[in-house]
């Protein structure tokens, strides 16, 4: 079989940084094409069922995004969801979920060149880990 | 336990409230919850070491509502169940009479939300030096470790759901486990749906638990799930200094948001 290629979940908001994947694209950066993307309207709309939903679909590796600090079109949507990430994370780590396979990152829309950055090293990353397992080993369990 | 009784025969005969939500003696030498309605019924009332069940949970119930006021015998974790009960607006002000009973046993009225506060201002919220070594102790294993640890819990789950059924701050008519287009919680005890069922009811519990016990108690099959509502309250606590069932009018710390906030793995 040939190497290992991850599947990548990124779920990004509307206003930044799908319109920073978007200059990416328009400025010809080439990026690992390993990550799906979902566009929503805002980090706060991104619910943490979404992510679990995610990895139970056989995603290797999760990609969160959205606006920088103050820079929300809600307002505040992005400081609501960092709140949630730094319970949710904490939660994960405490079950033993692998924390190296979710990654969180603020890109704006001026931000090609970081979006592509970040895609590949989270792909080095998850890449690296190899497939999700843990899930794996869980959706077939009692399955003989 | 007489000084209770005598209490509740005063604010039945009075017509003060209408009902008494305490403990009474239930199969074998276990306690249950008693609906005292009638003066003469006040002797059924039993208060001892046995008597650890959240009443609160009882007080968001239609059925009990319609009862009329109800006064509810209430240790620490029960007083702070009804402060937050108020705080998340599913309880006014006068709409309970709470039968305080600290941890020697001491009975005292409460009848507002603000003499709860002030009673409870009174007692430590920390965790107790044996519940933090247990967090401790998974704290330092080893992430796969806590897999094992947890999948083998997980793997134990029946989904009765009595966690829920237990919890006072469960009180959703409609659970996001019962939703099914989307269905975001497989509805079998398979250990996908576990999973996804016990990290959904501690992050909705995050900030709202008041550490009571009951849904450990409640299961039927042993699972720790305290743990996991502890974890996230010492987390909430850590990062955002909330605490819950503290005041009848506080903010919840997931709906919040401070600029301050730090983490250290948003790149």
């Amino acid at each position: 079989m040939s190497e290992f290629e991850p599947k990548i979940v990124a779920f990004v908001c509307n206003w930044c940084t799908y319109a920073g994947a978007d200059l990416t694209g328009t400025s010809r950066i080439k990026y690992a094409s390993n990550v799906r993307m979902i566009r929503l309207p805002c980090t706060g709309r991104i619910d943490f069922m979404l992510l679990l939903k995610a990895f139970e679909q056989g995603a290797d590796g999760i990609i969160v995004s959205g606006c920088h600090p103050n820079d929300c079109h809600y307002t505040a949507g992005n400081f609501h969801a960092r709140r949630r990430w730094m319970m949710f994370r904490s939660l994960l780590d405490f079950l033993g979920i692998d924390t190296r396979r979710i990654h969180f990152a603020w890109v704006s829309a001026a931000e090609g060149a970081k979006w592509a950055e970040f895609v590949n090293s989270v792909t080095d990353q998850v890449r690296k880990l190899g497939p999700n397992e843990q899930y794996q080993k869980l959706s077939q369990a009692g399955v003989e | 336990m007489e000084e209770l009784r005598k209490k509740a025969r005063e604010l039945l005969t009075s017509g003060a409230v209408k009902v008494i939500i305490g403990y009474g003696p239930g199969s074998g030498k276990r306690v249950r919850a008693v609906f005292v309605r009638k003066p003469e019924q006040a002797d059924l009332l039993i208060c001892d070491d046995r008597c650890l069940q959240n009443l609160a949970v009882y007080l968001t119930k239609p059925e009990v509502k319609a009862l009329g006021k109800a006064a509810v015998v209430a240790r620490l974790p029960t007083l702070r169940a009804i402060l937050q009960l108020a705080a998340e607006n599913q309880l006014t002000d006068g709409q309970v009479v709470a039968l305080g009973i600290s941890p020697e046993g001491k009975m005292t009225e409460l009848s507002q939300f603000k003499a709860i506060e002030e009673f409870l201002a009174g007692f430590s919220f920390e965790l107790s030096a044996e519940e933090k070594a247990t967090l401790e102790k998974l704290d330092q294993m080893t992430p796969e470790q806590r897999w094992q640890f947890w999948q083998e819990q997980f793997a134990k789950c029946v989904r009765c759901y009595g966690c829920r059924a237990s919890c006072p701050l469960c009180y959703c008519e409609k659970c996001l486990a019962e939703c099914n287009q989307p269905q975001w919680i497989p509805a079998a005890s398979h250990q996908i749906g576990n999973l996804d069922w016990h990290i959904i009811r501690a992050m909705h519990l995050a900030n709202r638990c008041v550490n009571c016990g009951d849904c450990s108690r409640a299961c039927p099959v042993g699972i720790p799930l305290h743990l996991l509502n502890q974890k996230l309250a010492e987390e909430v606590f850590k990062q955002f200094g909330a605490r819950s069932g503290m005041k009848a009018a506080q903010e919840y710390a997931l709906c919040n948001w401070k600029l301050e906030d730090r983490e250290n793995f948003i790149k």
